[in-house]
């Protein structure tokens, strides 16, 4: 790779730091379509996790409670949605959409006070942890802790999806809920957990931009990132180690289109900044046309007991 | 069988009708009611949040300060976060429908739209910030930033030391190119040797992308980050970075002095609002073009921090006050346009006309104006 005037060096830092937000989201809302649930709530969940994440982290100056709490606020967050889709029967897509409303105006609301404040705790983040990671490159192992957890998350659940009993039944749930059931699988509860984990995802992908990528605190700051990780996860079609992709291909292209306007390098914009929803577009065409979307088969659908 | 259906489908066509018109009627007699008080409903439409510290901020700040004015006689209402284009005609429509008096359209998108929504209102004023299509309904008012974007060029060219200077521009329209030109020009008289390297990000407001967009900038060696995004991302993008300085964009952002942010365009739309207001109470309501600069007013330049020399910071105040006395045009020839061919000629100042129009670069400028 060859660009004028860029170092891929920088480039590809630059790169996972800017798509670890969306992937962290992406990979959780994986989980939550595998198990048959459409949460189109996460940017909602994100912004959440974005302010709690500051706040906690301002007051704390420990960024690492700040991610933690950020993680828990995403989880309390989507319990609401999960309580009104699995108990009440709510639709799922309004149910999702209100949440992202919810989450936007929470936070608006939370982090009134904290605008313009400066998260101070960032440099004592980025070096205690950073000694115990083994440098190989400045490239790629020279992250904060977070990059390299967003990848061990998707790895993780990667096996467990694909090679653990709880993975099997997780995607049987999402697959047909019916059978799932009558096996006597728990699908309220496993839908539940699963939902959780979702919002602990988004959560944390939130207050990773709050607290590292920009880092601070300004109302509406995801501007977006939740649905291009909902984009994701169909364009993965639901599988993880291609949502890391997607969440890759999707930064690249917003650094790279930057950092070659930086180097003065003559290119439409235009074009640039459009092609990662293009792509997706083509993917899904690819898809569709296969026949094999890799869609599960209950998403979105309300499960009763007494079908 | 059949017929059933058929006279159970007119009854209810019947009944919604009868329904429709008598809701209408209700609808209609209300609005009469609200009219009838001599209270003005003021709307603004916003671009981003209120709390985004930078361009929405200080329209806001315009929106307390007429509530504060006119207390009671006044009645504000506001959507931020609305998108440009024909989301914003809904918001806008809506603002209109439920009474507003005045309303003003923040952002040079909102120029189509709110032609369009005043030609189905003409009883309703509408103003719209930074664009160039007027109605009989329909006033333009836009501060001359590039006024500010002269000191700053000044600044920067003083301050740099690797000759590089970033510049995040937000679309490639007219205002964004005047505030570019006017940078540039001004850093190149203080320093021969400048650079300027403009980022498009293609978004009012987004702070990931803007800090992106400024981590990209410092990479390639620019360590003056100018912005004309919204956001105050970029100032803590340049902070992370160390040795790198801002300015404040709309808004002081004075929390990011005196390092990174060193100075700032500040936005003052308070006076105008509160005088279109009272227009519009008096029913002296005219369509207007407004332009105003350091000298009304309307652009202020934020506080020179202690980060800069203090034979600079005199110069950068002599400069705002020739500017601000009209005795210094910020386009002052001999310029050139980017190919090279001849704009102003020695001494000769630009006309608005062609700075409202503006979508060239000046002689010196790499790269081109994405169209």
């Amino acid at each position: 790779m060859d660009l004028p005037g860029i170092s891929p060096v920088l480039l590809i830092a630059s790169l996972m730091v800017s798509a670890t937000p969306i992937l962290l989201a992406a990979i959780g809302e994986t989980v939550v379509e595998k198990s048959g649930v459409l949460n189109l709530g996460v940017e909602g969940m994100m912004i959440v996790g974005a302010v709690v994440g500051f706040i906690t982290a301002v007051n704390t100056t420990s960024p690492a409670l700040g991610f933690v709490t950020a993680a828990i606020a995403g989880a309390l967050l989507s319990t609401i949605f999960a309580t009104l889709v699995l108990f009440f029967k709510s639709n799922q897509v309004a149910t999702g959409l209100g949440l992202t409303l919810v989450g936007l105006g929470i936070s608006a609301l939370l982090g009134k006070p904290y605008e313009g404040i400066k998260s101070p705790t960032l440099q004592a983040f980025e070096i205690p942890v950073l000694s115990d990671i083994p440098v190989l490159g400045p490239m790629l192992f020279s992250h904060d802790p977070m990059v390299y957890i967003s990848i061990l998350i998707v790895a993780a659940v990667w096996f467990v999806l694909k090679y653990t009993r709880i993975g099997l039944v997780l995607r049987a749930v999402g697959e047909n809920h019916d059978a799932a059931h009558a096996l006597g699988y728990k699908v309220i509860r496993i839908r539940f957990m699963a939902i959780m984990f979702g919002g602990a995802c988004a959560g944390l992908g939130g207050a990773y931009i709050s607290l590292v990528r920009v880092p601070q605190w300004t109302e509406g700051m995801t501007a977006g990132a939740g649905w291009i990780a909902l984009a994701i996860v169909v364009f993965a079609s639901w599988k993880p180690w291609r949502a890391l992709l997607g969440a890759y291909l999707f930064g690249g292209i917003t650094v790279l289109q930057l950092n070659l306007q930086a180097a003065g390098v003559a290119i439409p914009v235009e074009y640039l900044s459009m092609s990662p929803f293009l792509i997706t577009i083509l993917v899904l065409v690819i898809i569709s046309a296969k026949g094999n979307h890799g869609a599960p088969a209950s998403l979105g659908r309300l499960f009763h007991a007494s079908n | 069988m059949k017929l059933n259906k058929l006279l159970i489908l007119v009854v209810i066509v019947a009944v919604a009708v009868a329904a429709f018109f008598a809701l209408n009627k209700a609808d209609k007699e209300e609005t009469v009611a609200e009219k009838s008080d001599d209270k003005v409903k003021v709307g603004f439409v916003f671009v981003g949040p209120v709390g985004d510290g930078g361009w929405t901020y200080e329209h806001n700040q315009g929106r307390l300060a007429v509530e504060k004015h006119f207390g009671d006689r006044v009645e504000t209402i506001y959507q931020e976060s609305v998108p440009e284009g024909a989301d914003s005609e809904r918001v806008m429509t809506q603002m209109a429908a439920q009474g507003a008096d005045l309303i003003f359209t923040t952002s040079f998108g909102y120029m189509d739209p709110t032609i369009n929504v005043a030609k189905k209102f003409p009883k309703v004023k509408f103003e719209h910030a930074t664009g160039y299509k007027q109605a009989d309904n329909v006033s333009v008012y836009s501060a001359r930033f590039y006024e500010g974007r002269a000191v700053q060029g000044h600044i920067a060219g003083k301050m740099t030391k690797t000759n590089k200077i970033g510049y995040i521009g937000s679309f490639p329209i007219p205002e964004v190119i005047r505030g570019i030109n006017s940078a540039y020009i001004h850093a190149k008289k203080a320093n021969p040797n400048v650079e300027f390297n403009v980022v498009w990000a293609y978004t009012w407001f987004d702070p990931a992308k803007e800090a992106d967009a400024a981590k990209a900038l410092i990479e390639q060696g620019a360590d003056v980050i100018l912005q004309h995004t919204d956001s105050t991302a970029p100032q803590a993008a340049a902070q992370e970075a160390g040795n790198v300085i801002t300015f404040g964009q709309a808004s002081d952002m004075a929390e990011y002095g005196p390092m990174p942010r060193v100075s700032s365009i500040i936005d003052n739309w308070a006076p105008y609002y509160i005088a279109r207001t009272q227009a519009v109470l008096d029913g002296t309501w005219e369509s207007v073009n407004t332009w105003d600069g350091i000298g009304a007013g309307m652009v202020g330049i934020g506080e020179i921090s202690s980060a800069v020399p203090a034979d600079v910071k005199a110069e950068a105040i002599a400069l705002r006050d020739a500017l601000a006395s009209g005795e210094y045009h910020a386009f002052t020839g001999p310029i050139n346009k980017q190919d090279g061919s001849a704009w102003l000629a020695e001494g000769e100042t630009a006309d608005d006309g062609t700075l409202a129009g503006m979508n060239f670069y000046v002689e010196g400028l790499k790269g081109s104006i994405p169209q």
